[in-house]
């Protein structure tokens, strides 16, 4: 049976070689591996032969088979393209097709899009505020007193022009939490925002700093808003953006207009947790700092803090594409090159 | 701050390692940075004394000393020159795992014979012991150490290095941490003995002082301590200053450094003889005063400021530095101590003005308790009569008109569920605050208690301080993860952020790359895009400190970071190039905000495809430019008309202002040649502009629906001649302005040939189509003959042969 298998399969290929014409090629379909084919019969036959033989012959039949099939896909193929050839019609489709200008969005962009949709999904609205801001959005309304050591900090930008009293009080904005006030004078709870946007700092440019950058803050007020559900729109956030498996740590820290304060850091990419350079060997990567809004920002803003409770949260978008990418100059954002651009 | 474990572990008992001990104040909000381990790897080094040193007998360099190892001696081979009969050192066994000083390599200690006398051990260098780089001799350890005991023991340690926010200035001290430590791992502070003798002189008698600004001052205590003597401090007090980042300097500052670390109270000590009068007057500095300061700086004073001075002159800046005329020296024997309590915003002025930093306005401007002092004090006085000799006066001298008495702050359970969405019982609640120190009494109702916080917290004032004491002690990991309830609230996102996306879409869909540049840019490039300089108008903003020229001006528009983008792409760049960028620029407006009209800029070089094997390497050209503008308006169903235009900084010949409802809201142009000259560019760009803020209501009218029609339209080609200043504008007008008439197209253009000279011949196919019947020929007929009767008439056009 073997031997028989091995000769049915060169009398095959030698008559496969010998076929022009798609006919004939259809005919030869027919012989060889139609459903009156020999070797169908034999596979057909299987069941018959003793458990030894049957391995050996269904393995090689199988083989044939498959083996023939393949040959009859090529044969079939030059044919096609010998009979283009010969009408003289033939094009060579693997030739580039005619250039169409192709562009992109800049990942810092598209990294925006992507965290707005997802906190939209959730119920926020999106809202910008100015960039050039008074002192009394930016510090003076969020508990940073002009001698508060956070300014030290947050080192700032202060314009040239003077206000309606005289006071130099105009400045680039440090944070898109300035938007937070703005966003509770204006708009009655229940509010949910979100409030992406350019923020600027005093410092020199360097692997990882840059004068302006950007930033998303956060904000929900409502009559039953606790800590609870800021810390389950945030994991949601994380879960969405940086993936199931991402562990997420949640901790106590200090901001002036939240308390309780936290920050948030996920394990880190890279080591995944074990310790490495990127993560400062803690294993965990800071991602945003947030907290539930503090009574008198609230107040402030017209808001009875007895009445309503918020949350707050801000994080800093240059750092997700770069941690995402593998960037590793976070001037390369800034710096208009098509080589770098792309790539995203 | 750095804080060594072993100091740690006197005011503390901790079972923790360090990764645990990082993790649990990590978690709790002082966040571990990272940790140094000291001596880890000193295993089988061990505290030895030199008992004797014998002569090599081969080498004149090398030595024999013989060490005490408690348990037996051993004589080893020495190469280093420091050896004296009486030091103790490290002495490392055979197998101690070392720092070869010569390689900076880690080795294993083996036995060896050197020049023919065997040594199976050795005494180490700091280096050898990865303690610095000192490898100049070896390393002679403080008298007090303990022959025979494990080196690690006597110097081994573990440096933490914490980063502490702003509101717990009570973390920036030892005692603060154990505190924290305390309440995280359920253990008691052991606080130091500050109890002492006074057996000098009633203070008062000696010293008074007088407090004139009570705003700025709201406690000043002092004590007195006579008979000291200057000298260097004992090594364990050298060790926690070196080990907390300071440099010891004597006995009495190193004890005011070590306490303000234990503390965080800091101390100053005068030369009680270099005080005028025995008075001490805290007030604020006179106009023109000027004090030098520790330092050997210059200080010129204001009336803002406060100083300590005596009865004659300033002698410190109260709470930011010392003067150098009552600092210490060593014929000092006489100090008086202070501890005193400054307004934290007074010194932040006074330090940023005088741009002086230091530990102690650090401490104070973060707003340390005014309880604080006397505890403080009390410890630095008992520790320099101990270090110095000295004799504490009797008594202290307090002046303290800032008191305050502490304000109970209620706190219901219900209170701190409505906060963290999580129930805690009152006793977790208790137990939490009781830890750090709160004292809890029991409230009106049975789901409160009322707390009053301990004097070094004077970051807690309101019940969400409280609450939040309560979740980071029981742990932020103990709240559940919920979302938020309730009404979904109304969604009116302002129109402008959805259509900045569907434009960015629009021309990374024409094949342009975004680019994102700095708002801030440079007078230099700013004047590239004129041709004739003159000065800007309207004037931008400038910022007041800027950074450098290069950001020191905010755009008023995104032309010239973008042309340098396309700048700096030609340099690597060959083929075509399409940018834009899409974000505000800044306008001016008297005593108010400026305005940020969100702007859209565009700008297109080189060939239109690339090279291909297809061909269509032309360059781009102005049409080019306006197909975007108008394919743009067109999916945003905008129409436009394209009027002249004079922009400085385009071609005059080749641009055209975009005109919308009237409304001039951008430009379409060839980039003048003298901009591109300024930019670098050996090529033509072509640029456009719009202000999206003011396109904006125009892409949110309301569209009506056209029914389309069944009937068949009739199509007519004519070819005009016209005079060559007529514009395709002028005759698509008319022609549009029949009835019936449906499409308009221009599928020819052509001047020269037979055509005379200053004429042209444009070509139109127009579409004829009735909503209502079947169009025949001759009514198609009648409208055309009325549209060439009328362009002949307005326009002189004629129909070409």
């Amino acid at each position: 049976m073997l031997k028989q298998l091995k000769e049915l399969k060169s009398s095959a290929l030698k008559e496969l070689e010998a076929v022009s014409q798609a006919k004939d090629l259809e005919a030869w379909r027919v012989r060889y591996l139609g459903k009156k084919s020999q070797l169908t019969n034999i596979l057909r036959g299987l069941a018959k032969l003793p458990i030894e033989e049957r391995k050996q012959v269904g393995a090689l039949a199988n083989q044939i088979k498959s083996g023939l099939e393949e040959n009859l896909e090529q044969k079939s193929q030059l044919l096609k393209q010998a009979k283009i050839a010969a009408v003289g019609e033939g094009i060579d489709i693997t030739l580039p097709g005619r250039p169409f200008p192709t562009g992109r969005l800049h990942p810092l962009t598209q990294t925006v899009t992507e965290i707005c949709d997802i906190f939209v999904s959730m119920g926020f609205q999106v809202v910008e505020g100015p960039e050039v801001e008074w002192d009394y959005y930016n510090f003076e309304a969020l508990n940073i007193t002009r001698h508060h050591p956070a300014r030290d900090s947050m080192a700032t930008l202060w314009v040239d022009a003077e206000s309606e009293n005289g006071q130099r009080n105009m400045l680039l904005r440090t944070h898109t939490t300035a938007v937070d006030t703005r966003v509770m004078e204006q708009m009655p709870p229940p509010i949910r925002v979100v409030m992406p946007g350019k923020v600027y700092r005093y410092e020199a440019s360097d692997v990882t700093h840059v004068p302006m950058f950007h930033q998303i803050d956060g904000l929900a007020v409502d009559k039953n808003i606790t800590m609870a559900d800021l810390k389950g729109t945030l994991y949601e956030f994380a879960r969405r953006f940086f993936g199931e498996d991402r562990k997420v740590r949640f901790r106590c820290d200090y901001f002036p207009f939240v308390e309780p304060g936290v920050e948030m850091a996920i394990e880190c990419l890279v080591c995944g947790g074990t310790g490495c350079r990127l993560c400062g060997n803690s294993g965990w990567i800071e991602v945003l700092g947030a907290g539930m809004t503090h009574p008198r920002v609230l107040e402030r803003s017209g808001i009875d803090p007895r009445e309503y409770t918020s949350f707050a949260f801000g994080m800093g978008i240059d750092r997700l594409p770069m941690l995402r990418y593998g960037i590793d100059d976070i001037r390369l954002l800034y710096g208009s090159d098509l080589r770098f651009l792309r790539q995203f | 701050m750095k804080v060594s474990l072993k100091w740690l572990e006197q005011y503390v008992d901790i079972a923790l390692s360090p990764a645990e001990l990082a993790d649990k104040l990590t978690m709790a909000g002082t966040e571990v940075k990272g940790w140094e381990v000291i001596g880890g790897d000193w295993e089988n080094v061990v505290v030895g004394q030199i008992l004797a040193i014998n002569p090599h007998p081969n080498a004149d360099r090398l030595t024999l000393p013989t060490v005490d190892l408690g348990t037996e001696q051993q004589t080893v081979v020495c190469g280093a020159p420091n050896l004296k009969v009486g030091d103790k050192v490290a002495f490392a066994r055979v197998g101690a795992r070392l720092i070869d000083g010569h390689s900076g390599k880690a080795i294993k200690l083996e036995p060896a014979k050197i020049r023919g006398v065997a040594s199976t051990g050795m005494v180490c260098s700091e280096k050898e012991l990865g303690i610095s780089d000192s490898h100049q001799g070896i390393m002679v350890l403080a008298a007090e150490a303990q022959v025979g005991t494990p080196l690690a023991d006597f110097m081994g340690d573990v440096i933490f290095d914490l980063d502490v926010t702003p509101n717990r200035p009570d973390c920036l001290s030892v005692i603060g941490i154990a505190r924290e430590v305390a309440a995280l791992t359920g253990q008691k502070v052991r606080l130091p003995d500050i109890s002492y003798d006074e057996t000098g002189a009633p203070i008062e008698r000696q010293i008074s002082i007088d407090i004139t600004a009570p705003d700025l001052c709201p406690r000043y205590s002092a004590s007195l301590i006579t008979g000291v003597k200057i000298a260097p401090s004992p090594h364990w007090l050298q060790q926690r200053l070196l080990a907390g980042g300071m440099r010891p300097i004597n006995n009495v500052v190193d004890v005011t450094n070590f306490v303000m670390l234990e503390y965080g109270e800091p101390l100053h000590a005068f030369d009680y003889n270099h005080v005028k009068g025995q008075k001490i007057i805290v007030r604020r500095a006179e106009e023109g005063e000027v004090l030098v300061t520790l330092d050997g700086a210059k200080r010129p004073l204001s009336p803002d400021m406060l100083v300590i001075a005596d009865s004659e002159r300033a002698v410190a800046v109260a709470g930011v530095m010392g003067g150098a005329d009552s600092e210490m020296t060593g014929q000092t024997t006489a100090i008086v101590l202070e501890a005193a309590n400054f307004n934290p915003a007074s010194i932040y002025h006074t330090g940023s003005r005088l741009n002086l930093t230091s530990e102690a306005r650090m401490r104070f401007e973060r707003g340390i308790s005014p309880e604080l002092t006397i505890p403080a004090l009390r410890r630095a006085t008992k520790l320099i009569i101990e270090l110095a000799d000295g004799k504490a006066a009797k008594g202290i001298v307090d002046v303290y008109p800032g008191k305050r008495e502490p304000e109970p702050i209620l706190l219901s359970k219900g209170e701190l569920k409505r906060l963290l969405g999580v129930e805690f019982s009152l006793e977790q609640i208790k137990t939490a605050l009781i830890s750090l120190g709160f004292d809890c009494q029991a409230a009106k109702w049975a789901s409160e208690v009322k707390a009053i916080a301990p004097y070094w917290r004077s970051d807690i004032s309101l019940v969400e301080d409280l609450i939040e004491e309560v979740a980071r002690v029981i742990g932020y990991d103990r709240i559940p993860v919920t979302m938020p309830g309730g009404e979904v609230p109304r969604q009116n996102p302002a129109p402008i952020i959805g259509f900045k996306q569907e434009v960015r879409r629009d021309l990374a869909g024409y094949g342009f790359y975004e680019v994102i540049t700095y708002s801030l840019t440079s007078l230099d490039l700013m004047n590239k895009l004129l041709p004739q300089p003159h000065p800007l108008e309207p004037e931008p903003l400038r910022v007041l400190r800027p950074m450098s020229t290069e950001q020191e001006y905010l755009r008023p528009s995104l032309r010239a970071n973008l042309l340098a983008a396309l700048e700096a792409n030609r340099r690597h760049e060959e083929g075509g190039i399409r940018l834009f960028e899409l974000g505000r620029v800044y306008v001016r407006r008297p005593n108010d905000l400026p305005d940020e009209p969100e702007m859209l800029c565009g700008l297109l070089a080189g060939p239109r495809f690339g090279e291909s094997w297809h061909g269509g390497d032309e360059p781009i050209d102005f049409f080019d430019a306006k197909g975007v503008v108008e394919g743009l308006l067109n999916h945003l169903g905008v129409e436009a008309d394209f009027k002249p235009a004079d922009d400085e900084s385009l071609n005059p010949a080749k641009q055209a202002a975009i005109v919308v409802g009237g409304k001039k809201l951008g430009v379409v142009g060839e980039l003048h040649h003298k901009v591109a000259e300024a930019f670098d560019l050996s090529e033509k760009a072509y640029l456009f502009e719009l202000n999206l803020t003011e396109l904006l209501p125009f892409t949110m009218e309301h569209k009506l629906f056209q029914p389309i029609s069944r009937f068949p339209a009739v199509v007519r080609d004519i070819a005009l001649v016209v005079d060559a200043g007529v514009t395709h504008h002028q005759v698509t007008d008319i022609i549009t302005g029949f009835p019936l008439v449906t499409r308009v197209a221009l599928f020819d253009l052509y001047t020269g040939g037979k055509l005379p000279a200053g004429k042209k011949s444009l070509a139109y196919r127009i579409t004829f189509q009735s909503p209502s019947k079947t169009l025949t020929d001759e009514a198609a007929n009648q409208v055309q003959k009325k549209i060439i009767d009328k362009l002949s008439k307005e326009l002189g056009a004629t129909l070409r042969g």
